[in-house]
């Protein structure tokens, strides 16, 4: 329950700098994008623009840039811009990240920036790639509440300690940026990757739900858990700063305290 | 081309789509169509809660639940509805809980409840605890836990399809009185596959639009690239009207020269509004609940605060928010999200600095006019069988003139849940409606205009002069002048849409086509608005016109409905725009008579 506040001051001073941001410095950057099309060549290629950017514009606009202005076949998702639909996961200069989420000012603009797609998934064109395996992962591994007890009329209880417990990996957008970033992942398709382990530990340590030993079995398999490597691209690479390696550790240790 | 058959087809996977597909899908054979994939939907953008009369933490009950909903839209709201709506609200938390929902708790392990603008206690009394939430992205947890439970429930995705045309077949009918119609009845829908450029025919006894907003006609916004309004302009070039179109809510706390929102529960936790001169102004605007007075209030104050010289910054064109005498701790367990916006996007750390903010575009109280039971109208009295429209693509109307916050999550569970059960139930004692002749041939003839058209204009543009016209004349101010000024920038930009040229002349995730399409859509939508805006001669909830700053209930307490009507005369009076014809529906009272809104 929120905390009663004191009344706040009905007047204050405020600093002369709050506010007085003065004027949004531009800067030139070159964007090298990794292009791809099918309908046109089988080869991939980079290409080089030239862009002039404003002080709070971030890779996403930069790509609307050239879009919008140069080349409109130059092809990538995106949805809401602010880092919570998960749409625009990319591989920007070598990490994966959301385009709408990293500023230009913030990466070295004295080199190309390279923005290619995420690797471990088929390239569609440009910077789309087929999310499928990634959603059948997430589809495998129940991610839903299963509840065997007799529904009550009101809400089931959770106290604050046990929402707490799960807290972290509600966070999960689905953006596919852990799972494209995994090495192992890379080089095997098969692993269910980080993505659908964050999801798979966000119902196993929540109180309400009954159906985690399944999920543990179905995590002890050979495609599971015991595939992590702990190399930590995946919490480096997760937007939402979910401590996805250590989701993964902590389901290893449920599979071993629970069965082995 | 391929043709597809299903009892049900749901037209977008957000919260209502997804809510709908849960009914639905296990009543009926179930198809959802969706132009980006479910999770991408712009619910899960939705920050700051849901309410539901639980008296969970305090005394509260639906029907005063009821009344704010009604006074926070100035009065235009549906009463009907909007008893429904906060009636229901409480089982459509409970659903959503026992789908697996992770709602904040209270210490006693109960869902825990937190202030949001509008919502009181006893008819006005006091700020009531009544929003449910899930820290700061009770949007995204809700958009989670529907897309967890259409997984369980096996419900058929077919993501990345955009739905360009809404089939229908029109008969004979008689009305009671005698008087002969036009009835419509819907036979399916035709979409574009953007994977590959295919156009796909889906046959379907229902059909649910549940194709979200339209915020995209403005440049300051809150809402994603992908919401350009298309359920409202498919139907709209299918004879269906458009109702309270010039209603449009601009949320108060955007950060500054971005528009992305900051949630009203930053209020609700606490913090302020003040000035240049570091005053709290809103306490004079709305003396009782201030800073927690609804939307268009706070809005409107804000930018009267700007236009009387009191704004922040180089350009004075700003005001801040303060959360700064809140507790760090309690603003990274309560507002985690919003806080990292303000410091990712704007460089404030919001625990010692004001954030820079001002409204921003948020929400179109106007739709596809649908009855409670998410019927689609053709006119005021005729429904059309076997179409439903449910959140913000469709006017029910529980927002009236404005909509209170975190109202949109609870309008999406509970109508697109009454949606999909009733979509289904149709299903099942309906017959297919035989697809009409070519049924492909109108999204053909789109796709190929756009595609080939070769004048040599960018839709990129275009759609940003559309935007630059509405963010300046259209806003939270507007005067006969202004919006005749919107009008002849969109007739001049109409003229140029037609010379567009996409440079991606491929089939595959052609994106660039989609963009020129989604323009079309913008443009005829803006200007509904717009016309509607021009008619309603009076200042109500989101629509403030300077002209005439009162609200007048004796020539306004009504809907408005645009129509598309090619016959339309334009003789240059405000009705008669070529090509629209508006018409007037009127508003539902059961209990509560009209008052002057005070907070």
């Amino acid at each position: 329950m929120s905390a009663e506040l004191a009344e706040p001051a009905s007047k204050i001073e405020l600093p002369a700098h709050i506010g007085g941001g003065g004027e949004i410095p531009t800067f030139n950057i070159t964007l090298r994008v990794r292009r791809y099309n099918p309908e046109v060549s089988e080869e991939a290629a980079w290409e080089d623009h030239q862009l002039t950017m404003y002080g709070t514009d971030r890779v996403l606009d930069a790509l609307h840039k050239i879009k919008w202005e140069i080349d409109g076949s130059l092809s990538f998702r995106r949805s809401c811009a602010h880092g919570v639909c998960g749409s625009d996961a990319m591989r920007i200069n070598g990490r994966n990240r959301l385009a709408c989420k990293t500023l230009l000012k913030d990466l070295d603009t004295s080199k190309p920036i390279t923005v290619e797609p995420i690797k471990g998934l088929p390239v569609e064109k440009d910077l789309i790639v087929d999310m499928e395996p990634f959603f059948q992962s997430f589809r495998e591994v129940m991610p839903f509440l299963i509840n065997k007890g007799h529904e009550p009329t009101k809400e089931r209880l959770q106290s604050v300690e046990d929402r707490e417990r799960f807290d972290d990996t509600t966070k999960c957008i689905l953006c596919a940026a852990c799972t494209s970033s995994c090495p192992v992942f890379w080089t095997d398709g098969q692993y269910f990757g980080p993505a659908a382990i964050v999801n798979a530990h966000r119902f196993i340590f929540d109180s309400r739900d009954d159906a985690g030993d399944m999920r543990l079995e179905i995590l002890n398999d050979k495609e599971g858990v015991w595939r992590c490597r702990t190399t930590f691209n995946c919490s480096e690479a997760c937007p939402r700063g979910i401590q996805v390696t250590q989701a993964i550790a902590e389901v290893k240790q449920a599979i071993l305290a629970r069965k082995i | 081309m391929q043709v597809h058959k299903y009892d049900v087809v749901i037209v977008g996977a957000g919260g209502a789509g997804m809510r709908a597909a849960i009914e639905s899908g296990q009543r009926a054979r179930t198809a959802v169509l969706t132009k980006l994939y479910p999770t991408r939907s712009h619910t899960g953008a939705a920050q700051g809660g849901m309410c539901a009369a639980l008296a969970n933490v305090e005394e509260d009950n639906w029907e005063w639940h009821t009344f704010d909903t009604i006074k926070g839209g100035d009065y235009l709201v549906d009463q009907d509805a909007a008893e429904v709506m906060a009636k229901e609200a409480i089982d459509a938390v409970l659903d959503l809980e026992k789908m697996g929902l992770p709602f904040n708790r209270t210490p006693e392990g109960r869902i825990d409840q937190r202030r949001f603008g509008g919502h009181t206690r006893d008819h006005g009394k006091a700020p009531v605890r009544r929003a449910c939430y899930a820290a700061d992205r009770t949007g995204h947890m809700i958009l989670q836990t529907l897309y967890q439970n259409c997984v369980k429930h096996n419900v058929e995705f077919y993501n990345e399809y955009y739905v360009l045309d809404l089939l229908t077949v029109e008969e004979d009918a008689v009305r009671e009185d005698g008087t002969p119609y036009k009835q419509k009845r819907v036979a399916g829908v035709v979409s574009y596959d953007l994977a590959s450029g295919e156009l796909h025919v889906f046959q379907a006894k229902s059909v649910v639009f549940a194709s979200g907003g339209a915020g995209k006609v403005f440049k300051t916004t809150s809402n994603a690239h992908t919401l350009t309004g298309d359920g409202m302009g498919i139907a709209f070039r299918r004879g269906i009207p458009l109702e309270d179109m010039e209603f449009f809510q601009f949320h108060p706390t955007g950060l500054a020269g971005l528009g992305i929102l900051l949630s009203e529960a930053a209020r609700g936790e606490g913090a302020i509004l003040r000035n240049s001169e570091g005053e709290r102004f809103m306490e004079r605007y709305a003396p009782t609940i201030k800073d927690l007075a609804p939307r268009d209030i706070v809005a409107r104050s804000m930018a009267n605060e700007v236009r009387e010289g009191r704004g922040c910054g180089p350009n004075k064109d700003y005001v801040l928010l303060d959360l700064t005498h809140l507790e760090p701790a309690h603003i990274d367990a309560k507002l985690p999200d919003i806080t990292e916006f303000a410091r990712t996007y704007l460089g404030v750390e919001p625990y010692t600095e004001p954030v820079p903010v001002f409204p921003t575009a948020h929400y179109a109280m106007g739709g596809i006019p649908t009855n409670i039971s998410t019927e689609v109208l053709q006119d005021n009295d005729t429904i059309v069988p076997g179409l439903y429209a449910a959140g913000e693509v469709a006017c029910v109307s529980v927002h009236g003139s404005n909509r209170l916050g975190t109202n949109s999550l609870l309008d999406i569970n509970v109508f697109g849940k009454r949606a999909g059960i009733a979509a289904a139930e149709y299903a099942k004692t309906a017959d297919f409606v035989e697809l009409p002749e070519a049924p492909e041939a109108y999204a053909l003839d789109l796709l190929n205009h756009v595609r080939t058209s070769d004048g040599g204009e960018r839709v990129a543009a275009i759609r940003k002069e559309l935007q630059d016209t509405m963010d300046a004349n259209m806003q939270v101010f507007r005067t006969a002048e202004t919006l005749n000024q919107v009008l002849t920038d969109i007739a001049a930009l109409e003229e140029r849409y037609q010379r567009i040229t996409v440079q991606d002349k491929g089939k595959r995730f052609n994106l660039d086509l989609l963009e020129a399409v989604e323009l079309g859509f913008l443009l005829e939508l803006a200007k509904v608005m717009t016309v509607a805006a021009l008619h309603r001669e009076e200042s109500r909830g989101g629509h403030f016109r300077e002209d005439f700053p009162e609200r007048d209930d004796e020539k306004f307490m009504k809907h408005s409905m645009a129509y598309k009507d090619e016959h339309a005369p334009a003789d240059g009076s405000a009705e008669a725009i070529a090509g629209i014809r508006l018409g007037t529906k009127p508003v539902v009272f059961t209990r509560y008579e009209p008052m002057v809104r005070k907070y």
